[in-house]
């Protein structure tokens, strides 16, 4: 099996331009092949199937492609799959613990912070990196910290309501589920623990 | 009520938050090829020659179109079917598609385009509506009224002329409203594959799927039942998603070639050009009023730049004057309205539909009418308000009518009457009013047919699916239909299975457009589920031996209302009912009653209901720099009921959002090249980064009153909340800018250097006022004269020439036909 990737890698590779790097995404570890000219965005959706993370502008200029490198919020259009070898990285599909919501998640789904959802999964990671630097943020910091992800459905109100929700309830780290539908989550995101 | 009216989440809200929700761009086929358009570098031009040899060598390549590989024209309108998936043989504004790659990586496809030859043949450029009056050659379509006019409009509501000469005051005042663009986060996408048995699905990110199929059968010349389209959640439409798009187009020609499922998705600067945006309109609008500021007449002309294609233009040149009647009682109207083909992306639906241009302008003008007899704005309105249940002067029937109860919310929220005049240092109040359809009363093309069906299906497992056309885009049809159904049936809405806007499995809907999915899908959703209940409720009496009218459907169980011990479960009632029934499946459809306008036009205005909205818009002027920012917001919006208080507070919200964008910053504006650079029309900002939107920063604290004054036309009494709460937002901020340093700009987006021109103007001795200071002359046709219902009329024009149906679709009219 082993073989066969290497085979493949060594024959896209001289085909001008394979990549392969270690890459722990939502903690699981991996290799990762990919053709060498693509973003971490492109590698995140097309070779990992990931495709909660989003494209926006491609040009950084939106934050719907946010995702956590080493728990800091990036654009993963603007970085190269190559230059992440050894990161970890958080995608929106790495919060929920199971199938549980993680305190932010639940949030956003109650508090109408979400109306189309495709800015939700960069906006998620960014406030999920502000709780964990900042465990009770202002709606100042909190919209400061937003300020690069753009929302054209809900006018940011209830998003900022929905963190400031989660900081609440999710103030030891450890999300619940909101009105009981789901069991409580017992861990952190990878990159709280 | 169980759950109508409770804030709750919504149903797809654990697949948005968990990143599972499938956009058009996530879906991934075996075997999928990747397309990419070639557009056009020149706004105008013949198309000479185009050599595709090398790129269909190029590696990778599977399949090269060109404007050869579409004969057929479509277009969203029956009146306008002036459109080509690519280009055959004259490209129209600078991003129209010429030619199409297919390749098996989305990098071959682009690296192929650069491959193709086009040679184009420039021809001379129409950049405005003024231009367009003035140089009818060349001609960018062979049709419409002539030259570059593509629609003209002349009503009569009533003789102005002699209202206006004998009114107390006469206010005149020239308008313009820049165009603006939805930008959806998500960029436009499409995925178009043969199933083994050959037939056609395409997917796409579609607010009006059922208008695709049709659009895609002719296009391709295929019967529309080998065609499916599954329209996948928008993430984000704001109108912008409800046309035609040439790549649907392209992308199921290319499966239908290759035989592999093709994907197409749009990059951002790809969707500033496909467009279909707000249409830039200049206005002149002439109001009469007696000493105390009644209305006696009102006379508007409207010029919309059109842009390169027809669009839902010729509904759009309506809308800018049809729901000017609907807030004040007007006694008089005359509305004439021109719209022009230009060689810029084409113009088309924004969230408010051709009614947020003329909106401001009368808002705006009704509040210089105050200053200039020393009333209170509010009081202004509130001595005038339309009546409910009445006929306006241009025969649109209004419902229930909540405008009186929002002022009133917004003026003692803001304390309006103790601060607006009052506030110091830069800082001023402006309020300003609106309505909206509640769903357009007539489809885009004529038929007798249900505007949306819903099917319910039941089955012993206790499950119900429902299923309806509508689309999600985000507003949250999926979750009002859930919401109906549950509320009727005695369920929680995350029981009932959704299947919604795929036009293989769901009845039809028309589509999320003009307001319409929670009035008419709702209407629809409790007609089947109230079926659904008769059937179960019958088989449940029977067993349980208590006449079926006592029998309540709650909290997942039918009950005996008298002695609640007695009852059955859902799913035993479920049970019960396919035993007594065989298969249970219920049917509801909704098409809403025929509006009293009979004349030709009258189409583009009546709804069913109309909400309603005030707002009052706080803002601080910083004097030396002409910086405008908005601390607060009052907003009271009239939604008769709200299913789903937070869904309806987040559709309010976003309203001010955007309003507040389109107010101070947005513009989708171009500029003339230099000669010597081609004279080309390019875009001024065709990037997120230089479009300039509001972020989290510049969000204002919103207070938001929902008043609740059910219609008997709504579901449980619900009426529109997507697109009403928009329109008070960008002439109250204009109105607060007055208030706070006592200049008027006259047009928007209201940046700073307006501001500080019209500041400077008036530190001068001159007029503090910015804005449009002519409007060019229009060969008006002759009026169609339809007298308001109390003067004699009967919904009918007096001077038609043929008594038309009014769905009769006309191209060469002096009025418009279109009903959307």
């Amino acid at each position: 099996m082993m073989g066969r990737t290497e085979a493949r890698t060594h024959r896209r590779t001289a085909n001008g331009g394979n990549a392969r790097i270690r890459l722990t995404v939502n903690g699981e570890e991996q290799d990762v092949v990919f053709a060498g000219y693509k973003s971490l965005l492109e590698v995140l959706r097309e070779d990992l199937g990931l495709t909660g993370t989003k494209h926006g502008c491609e040009l950084g200029e939106c934050g719907a492609c946010a995702v956590l490198l080493d728990g800091q919020p990036v654009l993963s259009c603007l970085l190269l799959g190559v230059e992440c070898d050894g990161a970890r990285v958080t995608t929106v599909e790495g919060l929920a613990d199971g199938p549980a919501l993680s305190a932010l998640q639940a949030a956003f789904a109650d508090r109408g912070a979400a109306q189309c959802g495709y800015c939700t999964p960069g906006i998620l990671v960014t406030a999920q990196a502000l709780l964990d630097r900042n465990a009770h943020p202002s709606r100042e910091e909190i919209a400061e910290a937003l300020s690069g992800n753009l929302c054209r459905c809900t006018g940011y109100l209830q998003i900022c309501e929905a963190v400031e929700e989660a900081a609440r309830t999710g103030a030891q780290g450890h999300g619940t589920e909101a009105a009981g539908t789901e069991a409580p989550r017992h861990g952190g995101t990878e990159k709280r623990a | 009520m169980n759950v109508v009216g409770k804030a709750r989440r919504r149903v797809d809200g654990r697949a948005k938050v968990t990143g599972q929700t499938r956009f058009a761009d996530d879906l991934a086929l075996p075997r999928m090829l990747f397309g990419k358009l070639l557009r056009s570098p020149l706004p105008h031009a013949r198309i000479a020659r185009i050599d595709i040899a090398a790129a269909a060598a190029a590696p990778g390549v599977r399949l090269v179109l060109t404007g050869a590989d579409f004969p057929i024209a479509f277009g969203i309108l029956p009146v306008s079917q002036d459109e080509h998936a690519l280009c055959p043989d004259r490209v129209r504004y600078v991003g129209d598609p010429v030619a199409a790659v297919i390749a098996s990586s989305e990098r071959e496809a682009a690296d192929a385009l650069a491959l193709i030859r086009v040679e184009y043949e420039p021809l001379p450029t129409i950049a405005s509506p003024e231009e367009a009056l003035r140089r009818g050659e060349p001609r960018i379509h062979e049709y419409g009224e002539g030259g570059n006019v593509h629609r003209l409009a002349h009503f009569a509501f009533g003789d102005v002329e002699p209202a206006l000469a004998q009114a107390d005051r006469v206010f005149e005042d020239l308008f313009f409203y820049e165009g603006s663009t939805h930008l959806p986060l998500e960029q436009h996408a499409a995925v178009a594959a043969l199933d083994p048995d050959g037939r056609l699905t395409l997917w796409s990110s579609t607010q009006t799927p059922h208008y695709v199929h049709r659009e895609l059968a002719r296009a391709l010349d295929l019967p529309a039942h080998r065609i499916r389209v599954v329209a996948t959640p928008n993430g984000g439409g704001f109108g912008g998603k409800s046309d035609v798009m040439n790549h649907e187009i392209v992308a199921a020609k290319a499966a239908l070639v290759t035989g592999r499922p093709v994907k197409i998705t749009l990059t951002r600067e790809e969707v500033f050009y496909a467009h279909r945006g707000r249409h830039p309109v200049l206005m002149r609008l002439k109001t009469g009023v007696r000493q105390d500021g009644t209305i006696v007449a009102m006379d508007l002309e409207t010029l919309l730049d059109g842009g390169a294609y027809g669009s839902y233009g010729a509904a759009s040149t309506l809308y800018t004057g049809q729901l000017q009647t609907v807030t004040y009682h007007v006694p008089r109207y005359r509305f004439r309205a021109c719209r022009a083909f230009t060689n810029k992306p084409p113009c088309g639906p924004k969230r408010g539909h051709g009614t947020p241009q003329p909106r401001f302008a009368q808002e705006v003008q009704l509040d210089k009418i105050a200053v200039a007899l020393g009333k209170d704005p509010a009081d202004l309105r509130l001595q005038q308000l339309a009546a409910a249940n009445s006929v306006t002067a241009n025969w649109l029937k209004l419902g229930s009518t909540g405008l009186r109860a929002c002022i009133e919310r917004v003026v003692d929220g803001s304390a309006w009457r103790v601060r607006r005049g009052h506030l110091p240092g830069g800082r001023g109040l402006g309020l300003a009013c609106g309505s909206y359809l509640c769903g357009a009363g007539l489809p885009i093309y004529w038929n007798e047919m249900p505007h949306s069906g819903v099917q319910l299906q039941l089955d012993r497992s206790g499950r119900v699916t429902a299923f309806c056309g509508a689309t999600e885009i985000g507003q949250g049809s999926d979750d009002v239909l859930a919401s109906i159904v549950a509320e009727v049936l005695g369920l929680d809405p995350a029981d009932v299975k959704l299947v919604t806007g795929d036009t293989d499995l769901t009845p039809v809907d028309l589509g999320s457009y003009s307001s319409r999915v929670t009035l008419m899908m709702g209407n629809a959703a409790i007609q089947a589920a109230e079926r659904a209940r008769a059937l179960l409720g019958a088989a449940a009496a029977k067993k349980l031996q208590v006449p079926v009218e006592r029998l309540v459907f709650a909290g997942r169980a039918v009950l005996d209302a008298e002695n609640p011990a007695v009852g059955m479960t859902f799913q035993e009632a479920v049970v019960a009912a396919e035993a007594e029934h065989g298969t249970l499946g219920t049917t509801g459809s909704y098409r809403p009653a025929r509006s009293p306008a009979r004349y030709r036009g009258g189409g583009v205005g009546p709804s069913v209901a109309y909400s309603y909205t005030a707002a009052v818009v706080e803002v601080e002027v910083d004097p030396a720099t002409g910086w405008v920012r908005v601390p607060k917001v009052w907003i009271a919006h009239d939604i008769g009921r709200a299913l789903n208080p937070v869904l309806a507070r987040g559709q309010v919200e976003g309203s001010v959002y955007m309003g507040l964008g389109e107010a101070l910053m947005e513009e989708q504006a171009f500029r003339r090249l230099p000669p010597r650079l081609s004279g080309a029309l390019v875009h001024r900002v065709p990037s997120i980064l230089e479009y300039k939107s509001p972020t989290s920063l510049e969000m204002p604290e919103v207070v938001t009153y929902l008043v609740e004054e059910p219609d008997a036309a709504g579901p449980f009494g619900a009426k529109e909340v997507g697109q009403g709460p928009l329109l008070p937002v960008m002439p109250a901020v204009a109105n607060a800018i007055y208030d706070a340093v006592g200049v008027r700009v006259d047009e928007v987006p209201i940046t700073p250097d307006r501001v500080l021109k019209a500041l400077t103007a008036k530190a001068k001795g001159k007029e503090g006022r910015v804005g449009p200071t002519a409007f060019p002359r229009v060969p008006w046709p002759e009026a169609l004269v339809v007298p308001p219902p109390w003067e004699g009329g009967d919904g009918r024009a007096v001077n038609e020439k043929a008594p038309s149906r009014d769905t009769l679709p006309t191209r060469h009219s002096g009025t418009a036909g279109v009903k959307v």
